[in-house]
């Protein structure tokens, strides 16, 4: 994020910034302590191995929105990706299974990565080449993707073949020394777009694309291609997120993964990282999206709130969250 | 968006008139009655087995009757169910439609006004605001969805016991099925310990589900209203291997829940149709109206008999897509 114009941060400051950093774990430990409060089962550990588990599809997402987001872009399509995605996968897994058994998983699971990877290279594509608004290009995709799933499903449900079913499921379900898989593959793809974030060159012009575009092609920085690499990472995590998501309900159907795009925007801006572009925060993105699944589960477990009025509590946390946020930094 | 999809809607719709329409002159002489059938696009599971169910009935009607046309349309929002009742009455001289209205409010007007050509007006599942414009109306009924499982449920509970229920999308049918399901509960000493919505969606039944058996030591029965919602719920419940819950039900019918029924599973003995087929039952009553003469005029609701190992096979439907 260095560019021309960056004041040199003095000591005051720096105290600042490192204190806005920690807002959004603040306010997840805050919701949690919440969580204890209104019922003694939210700290078991079976409650919160479910809540975290379920909460990796849109972390893993997340991280690649995070890119996406401060390159100074948008992708509202990811949450329709995954579902076209998803069905790809079992598709091809059902077509491999008669003549290579389990290893028509490892395939599938190879196919969904690249099937990502693709999707994401098209919208960067067309966003960097044809010079069009991210949201109107990602706008358009989110509605091929999500009519290509009803069609390969016929408006109903897509399922896995039942013999990779029970060889598939321990990949949600199960656990390595009492940590489920799907946590342990977030980790994984957490730490490497944290790495490729913070410490690489990518990283950096990413960042740098992201605060001043004009800035970053001057000092010699390829825009396009830093910012289309940007929506390809976007789509091998969508690709990630269908490989964790598929052995959970083993099916593929036109409302997988529906409005999962502003779940996934919402955990990025949450965690600190700037919509406008040219701030990312990798572990903030994480905070931001384990808040979003810890309220929800926090809702259901209080007796409080009527089933009726759930949804504008929840709308209420973030935006005090939110401002909580902003009264801190600007302090 | 929406704009967007009404534009390319019409467009398709006046490009199939136009290659209809040519085609149409050289076909007039041999069918002599037209009708019209306007659903929902497939978007879920239900809608699917209703596009599914319609495209059936207008392959046997027209193999079955040379002189009937049924010309489908398929919509992806109520302003695009207009917009192409519109496209069709203004273009053809329809007999009859048959339309499953996307909602009660928006359409009765476009309706009223392709009845004022004297066209036969089939309503099937969500009613028009005003009745009086449709001479036959087809229907499910959400109440009984509800008041039969919860009959069966009390029967197997003895009367008593702790339950949690899945609601759906906030809607009418929703409203309907809660009401007839806790209405017979509450004559009984069946404790609903929570009632939430998961909308109709298997994900966040899956969650609810979870959140539910994290939230209550004791579940003796969960009912999901909704057989989509069903497969997420039995998901949660195997992985939390909780042995409590002795049944878990969901309704409407789906082939996937069907099976379940048929391989008398222990936990899901039942289910309870709303079954997308109605639209075939219209569309037949329909065509009777014209073509043998059968007074078809009326309301025609459909029970909602319990589906039991016995009777899956009437409503398995293994090629449907719900």
């Amino acid at each position: 994020m260095t560019t021309a114009a960056a004041p040199v941060a003095t000591a005051e400051e720096k105290r600042r910034i490192r204190w806005a950093d920690l807002a959004p774990f603040i306010a997840l430990g805050v919701i949690v302590f919440i969580g204890i409060l209104i019922n003694s089962n939210f700290a078991s550990s079976a409650n919160l191995i479910n809540v975290i588990t379920r909460s990796a599809f849109i972390t893993i997402i997340a991280v690649g929105a995070t890119f996406v987001i401060s390159s100074g872009g948008l992708d509202l399509s990811v949450g329709s990706m995954m579902a076209f995605v998803t069905g790809i996968m079992i598709m091809t897994m059902n077509g491999l299974a008669p003549s290579y058994g389990s290893w028509a998983i490892v395939m599938g699971a190879g196919v969904a990565l690249v099937v990502g990877g693709l999707c994401g290279l098209f919208n960067g594509l067309i966003i960097t080449v044809g010079r069009i608004e991210p949201f109107i290009v990602t706008l358009g995709t989110m509605g091929i993707f999500r009519a290509f799933i009803t069609f390969m499903s016929d408006g109903g449900s897509l399922p896995i073949d039942r013999s990779l079913r029970e060889a598939y499921r321990p990949v949600y379900f199960g656990d390595f020394l009492g940590i489920p898989y799907p946590v342990l593959i977030t980790l994984a793809v957490v730490l490497l777009g944290a790495f490729l974030l913070y410490r690489t060159k990518y990283g950096r012009r990413l960042t740098s694309v992201g605060s001043n575009a004009e800035v970053a092609r001057f000092s010699g920085v390829n825009v396009s291609r830093v910012r289309t690499l940007a929506y390809v990472i976007q789509g091998l995590c969508v690709g990630v997120a269908a490989i964790c998501y598929v052995p959970r309900l083993g099916a593929a159907t036109p409302t997988t993964g529906q409005l999962w795009e502003l779940q996934v925007i919402t955990a990025v801006v949450i965690g600190g990282t700037l919509l406008r572009g040219g701030r990312g925060r990798i572990w903030g993105s994480v905070a931001g999206a384990l808040i979003l699944e810890v309220i929800a589960n926090v809702m259901v477990l209080s007796d409080m709130v009527s089933e009726y009025l759930v949804a504008a509590v929840q709308g209420a946390i973030i935006i005090i969250a939110m401002l909580a946020h902003r009264f801190t930094s600007s302090r | 968006m929406k704009y967007a999809t009404t534009r390319t809607g019409t467009l398709v719709s006046v490009i199939a008139l136009t290659c209809a329409m040519s085609f149409g002159a050289a076909s007039a002489q041999e069918s002599d009655i037209t009708i019209a059938v306007s659903i929902p696009a497939a978007t879920h599971g239900w809608t699917g087995g209703v596009v599914y169910h319609a495209e059936q009935a207008e392959k046997e009607i027209e193999a079955a009757f040379p002189n009937i046309d049924i010309v489908l349309s398929t919509a992806s929002s109520a302003t695009a169910q207009v917009s192409s009742l519109e496209d069709l009455s203004a273009t053809r001289d329809l007999d009859a439609l048959v339309i499953l209205p996307f909602t009660s409010e928006e359409l009765t007007g476009p309706v009223e006004q392709v009845k004022s050509n004297g066209t036969f007006i089939t309503v099937v599942d969500r009613g028009l605001s005003d009745t009086s414009v449709q001479d036959l109306y087809v229907a499910g009924d959400n109440i009984a969805v509800g008041a039969n499982t919860a009959h069966w449920l009390a029967d197997q509970l003895g009367g008593e016991g702790e339950i949690v229920v899945l609601r759906g999308i906030p809607t009418v049918i929703d409203d309907e099925r809660i009401q007839g399901f806790s209405e017979v509960i509450a004559e009984t000493d069946i404790e609903i310990l929570d009632i939430q919505y998961a909308n109709w969606n298997q994900d966040e039944a899956f969650t609810l589900m979870q959140d539910y058996l994290a939230k209550y030591p004791n579940i003796d029965a969960v009912w999901a209203n909704d057989d989509d919602m069903l497969l997420g719920v039995i998901e949660a419940v195997d992985q939390a291997e909780r042995d409590d819950i002795k049944f878990a039900l969901g309704g409407n019918g789906m082939k996937e829940v069907i099976e379940l029924v048929m391989a008398e599973d222990e936990r899901t003995p039942i289910s309870t149709p709303y079954p997308p087929s109605m639209i075939k039952s219209a569309i037949y009553m329909t065509v009777g109206q014209f073509n043998g003469q059968a007074p078809m005029r009326g309301s025609f609701l459909l029970d909602a008999p319990l589906i039991t190992p016995e009777n899956a096979e009437q409503f398995y439907f293994p090629d449907s897509p719900f």
